[in-house]
């Protein structure tokens, strides 16, 4: 490139030495131009010169053996003849390709910074803006071409065209219409209901009340989830933690809503939907793992601590017959994080 | 930042100031003990039932009466933060887990009991307050070798183990079992390293902020699976990828994605840019 | 001539004579880029990326983007016999079953945490050396968006395994969707296609992951490359450097050669940490379930400021109203926090415009010390973002220190406004502090540790005088000075509102400054010393005439 010069000739050029005093002295310094070049062993030495070259052929030899070395391990260790066989082949590989790769890429920057020509260089800048005849041009063009084409005498086109263009991606959102259902009513129910067992998650089986002792915590669905089509979906809003705690430590209505001191809360966090797992069985707090809302049992699982806002919906629960713990409803309000239409 | 935490906790801990007073009591009461009374380990050998209960009774009244009373049945109860609860019902596992890993006698007041490396009694004496206590009331008892027999475990077992673990105790103890935070700074233990009977005496007894997890609803053989997963992880647990870093998940990646990545890979651009001598 | 001369004759003749190869050539090959090592950050991203590509290609020809019920029968005995995802599924069969399938999933992902972070260190070098000045205020804004997307790009990859932490970093993606006022719940059911979780957003992210948001990243980088060839590279201010010309080496052959190089060490350096430090297990987190969850449950780092300012703020800011739920404890720290920095940051050089009145073009960078109040900013804005990330992580680091997490959250919530406050000052004087040193140092020379005893008994420290060049970085800077309503370069009514703000602004940014050393200055200090003290050649000597030169300056310009 013809604007490119060799830094060493540039030198000098822009470098108006600082203006002795006197009545001359300028109201600014002057860049003094650049250095002069300054060399490096292997510009003089010419030993110095053949031994980075060595240098470099023996780093782009290790990536030579580093690359048949990733080869080899990729053929030679058996990949699931066991643990130590995965753990040894993924190591290898690794560690291969650190060699090929790592001793390629410093062997070629080796190269460039020891024996390639390190005196800087110069190019020179344009001003992104046009110069005023370049910009006077180019409005006239544009001038030129609406006038051409008649925008300003035809506005019934330049308006039906700008409502046409405005409209035309509109029905775009619409294909997306069938990549889901409406909401409906479907983050406000679960499917508890009146009568549905308490079961053991992830075992399974019916809680008999007697069973559970001063706290005792169990992790419970709803029985039949596995049933379901979709049981993820279902778990996400159904799952319950039952608890046992002294029942002169719960409030009124949530010990009506429980049977001898245990209650089911819903285990989705009000806040952003986790599980809200934690119980401590001594101060009684649920926290979530995800966020630290914590939640006071004893205070019908109100938000004490975190971002979470709304307290654990309670399930009511009785027993049946037989003394296994059933819901005695549904839950009375919708569970899990908040949404526009909760209310 | 440092002094706005400890004033912060200072105004917040400040019930836990009674802990103190009684950390520093059982300290002392500890220390004179170690004084005057003849050395645990000497004090009594024992065999019959009767004799056990006795020298229990002795190591109870000795050890932990100052908090949990002089009939077990709790500690005076000052300002909400109880001094030593009631001993009536927690059965022997209780007593073998509490003072086996050396969380019992408390020996410093905080958030919770620590875990202890280094225990003040034998496995015999620790057998005979056990007995005294499980004497009060019935409660869960230390769990037999049946239980903790992990030699024909299967594949099947483990799985299962791992499932019930990742509902019932992961939330607390970390995919891994490496533990994690609490509120108010207690926490759930690493559980890398413990013996399969404290896991076992721990789930039945719910130590601590830790509920109960009674054969009813987790029967003894699915203790035995997650005891399997939790303890036999060298054989079912591998981690191929290389390093673990604590298993503590994105936390410690990022830190290394950052601090050895992007460390190494500028260290590399330094040295790109320098002029070759 | 060779046959290997001959033959790439021959190819160099095609090229030509099909693409115009010499033009190309001619065009390109002695370009010329500045050589600094913090001009190698935006590298890092970019052979990051290139990595993320060819690793993830690999990754796709195995992986099984399907939410369809499947039953694990691999050899990892903790999830024998469990019900998994196809996507699970076959996520651990890369790990366990494919050849290098693990080492290139290892890659992959620390490759994807290097890539964001070394968007973030590009994007800190280029703020605080004010490169985002016209003419690149466009590729700044380019850079933002591409660094907004490389953290969507990241979660939707972190969400493909279907293990159980990527399970419920969806979950929350889901509830800060629904925490979008009015049409939240219906943007959520088009996403998932229906109830949460369904069977849908496996294939959907894939789709977006691996197609979508690459090929916008790919088109943005190839822009942001092109401005970077059309406005040539900045420089670092230095002797012979002007905001006309390009100092530094040509792109053939030692620009081929190091960048080249350099991509080589990129990926042998992800490589080496993939191949040492596993990421990501996800046959230890077990399959996604929404009943389950870990202790630590922690998005990938890019996502944790986000989660940090979930995490601390309280529970309170959301109330009902008309019937309708303001979930604001979720959407501002989340949606309306994202808008917000995207917007403030896009808006940056604007502003910066508006403060200096200056529309010129800016070539050379700012030392960061020569502008304090950006600086300041900048420290301010890093400050608040590493304590919403250490709140990110309050619980890991609960645990580990042993602290309350409780503790951590209220310290944080008062530090997240007030600690970045004091960065900003802080920061700011350090700037001038840096700037009174260099006059100093303009004016007297260097320190040389060396201390003489004058004939009258008084101790001083000899310093040695600067070069020319040495001098230059020094005094190079423009400084910028509050607007006079006289002043003003913008055209319009000084004593609009605007014309106000722009001089409050202003008046903001530069009221604290400190000028660089001017000819006079420095021949005022040498005179001084030749008529004390005779005996020290081309040695000048601190006196405490430095504050005094100061404030005469500011007296001067003020």
């Amino acid at each position: 490139m013809s604007e490119i010069e060799r830094a060493d000739e540039a030198h000098g050029q822009g470098s108006t030495a600082l203006a002795k005093s006197g009545s001359g002295v300028p109201e600014r310094f002057e860049n003094p131009g650049l250095p002069p070049h300054r060399h490096r062993m292997g510009d003089v030495d010419p030993q110095a010169a053949k031994r980075a070259e060595r240098q470099v052929a023996f780093m782009l030899l290790l990536s030579v053996l580093g690359s048949i070395g990733i080869i080899v391990s990729i053929i030679g260790i058996e990949y699931n003849g066991g643990w130590d066989r995965i753990s040894t082949s993924t190591r290898a590989i690794g560690l291969c390709m650190f060699v090929s790769l790592f001793m390629l890429g410093v062997g070629a920057v080796h190269w460039a910074k020891t024996l390639m020509p390190d005196d800087e260089r110069i190019d020179y800048r344009h001003r992104q803006r046009g110069t005023t005849a370049e910009r006077e041009q180019a409005v006239a063009i544009l001038k030129e071409g609406s006038a051409e084409a008649g925008l300003g005498r035809r506005p019934l086109i330049r308006n039906t065209l700008i409502g046409a263009l405005a409209l035309f991606p509109l029905p775009a959102v619409f294909f997306f219409r069938d990549t889901g259902p409406l909401p409906g009513n479907s983050l406000s129910v679960t499917m508890w209901e009146e009568g549905t067992y308490l079961v053991k998650d992830p075992t399974g089986g019916r809680i008999r009340a007697a069973d559970l002792t001063y706290g005792t915590v169990v992790h419970v669905m709803p029985e039949g989830i596995d049933e379901l089509e979709e049981p993820l979906n279902e778990k996400a809003k159904s799952a319950v933690l039952l608890m046992r705690l002294d029942e002169d430590l719960l409030t009124p209505k949530s010990a009506e809503w429980g049977v001898d001191g245990t209650v089911a809360y819903s285990k989705i966090c009000t806040h952003m939907g986790c599980p809200v797992a934690l119980y401590e069985q001594q101060t009684h707090h649920l926290l979530c793992p995800c966020h630290q809302s914590t939640f006071d049992v004893t205070q019908d699982c109100k938000v004490i601590f975190g971002p979470a806002n709304r307290p654990l919906p309670q399930l009511p629960i009785r027993v049946d017959a037989e003394g296994y713990l059933q819901a005695s409803s549904g839950f009375h309000e919708a569970v899990g994080p908040s949404f526009w239409e909760r209310g | 930042m440092t002094r706005t935490l400890t004033a912060l906790s200072a105004r917040r801990r400040h019930p836990l100031a009674v802990v103190v007073l009684i950390a520093l009591a059982l300290v002392l009461v500890g220390g004179l003990y170690a004084a005057v009374a003849p050395r645990p380990a000497e004090a009594s050998t024992a065999t019959a039932d009767a004799d056990d209960l006795q020298a229990g009774k002795e190591l109870f009244l000795a050890n932990c009466a100052t908090c949990h009373g002089l009939d077990a049945q709790g500690g005076e109860i000052v300002d909400g933060s109880g001094a030593g609860p009631s001993l009536i019902g927690v059965g022997a596992a209780s007593v073998d887990f509490q003072v086996g890993t050396g969380r019992m006698p408390l020996q410093m007041s905080s958030a919770q009991a620590p875990e202890v490396p280094k225990i003040r009694f034998s496995q015999e004496q620790i057998d005979q307050m056990a007995a005294y206590i499980a004497s009060l009331a019935p409660g869960p008892a230390i769990p037999g070798e049946d239980v903790l027999d992990m030699s024909d475990v299967t594949a099947q077992d483990v799985s299962r183990g791992a499932q019930i673990f990742r509902t019932n105790c992961a939330m607390c103890h970390n995919f891994a079992g490496k533990g994690g935070a609490l509120t108010g700074g207690k926490y759930a233990p690493d559980l890398t390293g413990v013996e399969g009977k404290y896991i076992y005496e721990a789930m039945v007894t719910g130590p601590q902020s830790m509920p109960v997890f009674p054969n009813s609803t987790i029967s003894p053989e699915d203790k035995t699976a997650i005891i399997a997963w939790l303890t036999q992880e060298e054989e079912f647990r591998p981690e191929p990828g290389g390093l673990p870093l604590g298993s503590l998940g994105p936390v410690s990646e990022g830190l290394l994605a950052w601090i050895a990545g992007i460390g190494l890979l500028v260290g590399c651009s330094v040295w790109l840019g320098m002029k070759s001598s | 001539m060779s046959t290997i001369d001959k033959a790439a004759g021959g190819v160099g003749n095609f090229a030509d004579d099909t693409v115009g190869a010499s033009k190309i050539v001619n065009g390109f090959a002695r370009k010329i880029f500045p050589d600094h090592w913090s001009f190698m950050l935006g590298e890092i991203t970019l052979y990051s990326f290139v990595i993320l590509l060819f690793t993830g290609t690999f990754l796709t020809f195995f992986y099984e983007p399907s939410a369809a019920h499947t039953v694990y029968n691999g050899d990892y005995a903790p999830l024998a016999g469990q019900g998994v995802s196809e996507a699970y599924a076959s996520s651990l069969r890369i790990s366990f079953d494919v050849r290098g399938g693990l080492i290139m999933r290892q890659v992959h992902h620390w490759a994807a945490l290097i890539f964001v972070a070394a968007t973030v260190v590009h994007m800190i070098r280029v703020f605080f050396t004010g490169a985002f000045r016209k003419p690149r205020e466009i590729n700044w804004v380019i850079g933002l968006v591409l660094a907004l997307l490389a953290v969507f790009e990241g979660f939707t990859g972190y969400s493909l395994p279907d293990d159980l932490l990527s399970g419920t970093g969806i979950r929350i993606a889901q509830a800060i969707i629904l925490s979008v006022p009015v049409v939240g719940s219906y943007i959520s059911f088009f996403l998932f296609g229906g109830e949460y979780p369904g069977e849908d957003f496996i294939p959907r992210f894939f789709t977006i992951h691996i197609l979508l948001l690459p090929a916008v990243m790919l088109g943005l980088i190839v822009v942001h490359l092109a401005l970077v060839v059309i406005h040539k590279h900045t420089q670092y201010p230095g002797p012979g450097r002007t905001e006309d010309n390009v100092v530094g080496f040509p792109l053939f052959p030692v620009y081929m050669a190091k960048a080249g190089g350099f991509f080589f060490i990129v990926f042998g350096v992800i490589a080496l940490i993939a191949g040492l430090v596993q990421i990501n297990p996800i046959w230890a987190y077990g399959p996604y379930d929404p009943s389950p969850v870990t202790a630590g449950s922690q998005p990938d780092w890019y996502m944790g400021w986000l989660d940090g300012a979930v995490r601390i703020t309280p529970g309170w800011w959301e109330f009902t109203l008309f019937g309708f739920t303001f979930s604001m404890n979720i959407f501002i720290p989340t949606t309306a926090l994202i808008l917000f920095v995207m917007a403030a940051g896009a808006l940056y050089p604007w502003i910066e415009q508006a403060a200096t009145g200056d529309r010129r073009e800016h070539h050379l960078l700012d030392r960061p010390r020569n502008a304090p109040t950006r600086t300041g900013l900048g420290v301010m804005a890093l400050t608040f973002y590493v304590l919403l990330w250490i709140s990110g992580g309050n619980d890991v680091i609960a645990h580990m220190v042993g602290l309350s997490i409780n503790d951590i959250t209220r310290f944080m919530r008062v530090a997240v406004f007030v600690l970045p406050a004091l960065a900003f000052v802080v920061t700011k004087r350090i700037c001038l502090g840096l700037q009174r040193k260099d006059r100093e140092k303009a004016l007297h020379g260097r320190e040389t540790g060396r201390i003489v005893r004058l004939p009258h008994g008084e101790f001083i420290e000899v310093h040695a005088p600067l070069s020319e060049a040495e001098r230059w970085v020094l005094v190079q800077h423009d400084a910028n000075r509050p607007m006079d309503v006289e002043d003003r370069l913008d055209a319009g009514n000084p004593n609009s509102l605007y014309g106000k703000v722009q001089r409050r602004l202003s008046r903001f940014y530069f009221e604290d400054r400190v000028e660089p050393v001017t000819p006079a200055e420095l021949a005022a200090a040498h005179h001084g010393h030749d008529t004390e003290i005779e005996s020290q050649e081309h040695a000048s000597i601190e006196e405490k005439q430095g504050d005094a030169a100061i404030a005469t300056s500011q007296k001067y310009h003020g």
